[in-house]
């Protein structure tokens, strides 16, 4: 939590229009204090950008988690993922697609009372395997599935 | 950002809340070439997503720009029968949208 206090903080400073914004009154204050971790969605590594965004790398392969995911998807821009825990206590879900030039998709923080159940569609440059990790009572646990992308989806 | 950039459902069922929404934006990554002048094209995603229900957040969502155009949210909760639930998007420009449905 204190990590994310410094992230904040440095945040607000080096983002002045941020800081505009929040004193003009246009961001509403919880926006504010879930600040976006910019290092860790900017990281071009996968390893890197979740050991900063989850405060660590180690984590356990589980049974626990599925990934609904296409075997093949046609389209690299729109690839749907579907990542259900059932262990108890989730209080995040992270996707990640280490193909990527950014390869920290999306990131849900689940609370009160929330389900270990994300869904959403990602975008793929390329085929390889879509990561999933749970953070369930303070420990991180992971999953992943491969996807064959015919069309990227990053490129232009 | 234009007004009606949200479509959300939230259905109650056997205890259970599952909400979908729909959200309009370009989410554009930063990494794409513009073909006619061959610059890149600038960012502009969605960084965060929060849903809140009865005052209270309940889920909050942080993306990058690998999450596809216009995207697709769902996600599951206890409870929530009859209470109002609100969605806010904020992107890295800082714009943002919010709606409000009744769960049932």
């Amino acid at each position: 939590m204190n990590n994310l206090r410094r992230l904040i903080i440095k945040g607000s400073m080096a983002a002045g229009t941020l800081g505009v914004a929040v004193s003009a009154g246009l961001l509403m204050p919880t926006t504010v204090l879930a600040s976006w971790p910019a290092k860790a969605f900017g990281a071009k590594d996968m390893t890197e950008g979740l050991a900063t965004l989850l405060g660590s790398n180690d984590m356990a392969e589980s049974a626990d988690i599925k990934i609904k995911a296409p075997d093949i998807a046609e389209n690299g821009a729109v690839v749907p993922i579907t990542v259900t825990a059932t262990m108890a206590g989730v209080e995040s879900i992270t996707i990640a697609a280490p193909n990527n030039p950014a390869p920290l998709v999306a990131s849900f923080d689940l609370l009160e009372g929330a389900h270990g159940y994300a869904s959403t569609r990602i975008k793929m440059g390329k085929s390889g395997d879509v990561i999933a990790v749970v953070k369930a009572g303070g420990k991180l646990y992971t999953a992943k599935k491969g996807v064959k992308v015919t069309i990227g989806g990053c490129g232009g | 950002m234009a007004a009606k950039s949200i479509k959300i459902r939230a259905k109650f069922k056997d205890g259970v809340t599952t909400v979908k929404a729909l959200l309009t934006h370009q989410m554009e990554s930063g990494f794409r070439k513009d073909s006619k002048t061959g610059g890149m094209i600038p960012a502009h995603y969605i960084q965060e997503v929060v849903c809140e229900v009865g005052g209270k957040v309940l889920m909050n969502a942080h993306w990058s720009g690998g999450v596809s155009k216009n995207p697709y949210i769902s996600f599951k909760f206890d409870g929530g029968e009859g209470e109002q639930l609100k969605l806010t998007w904020t992107d890295n420009k800082g714009e943002s949208d919010s709606a409000d449905a009744a769960i049932g």
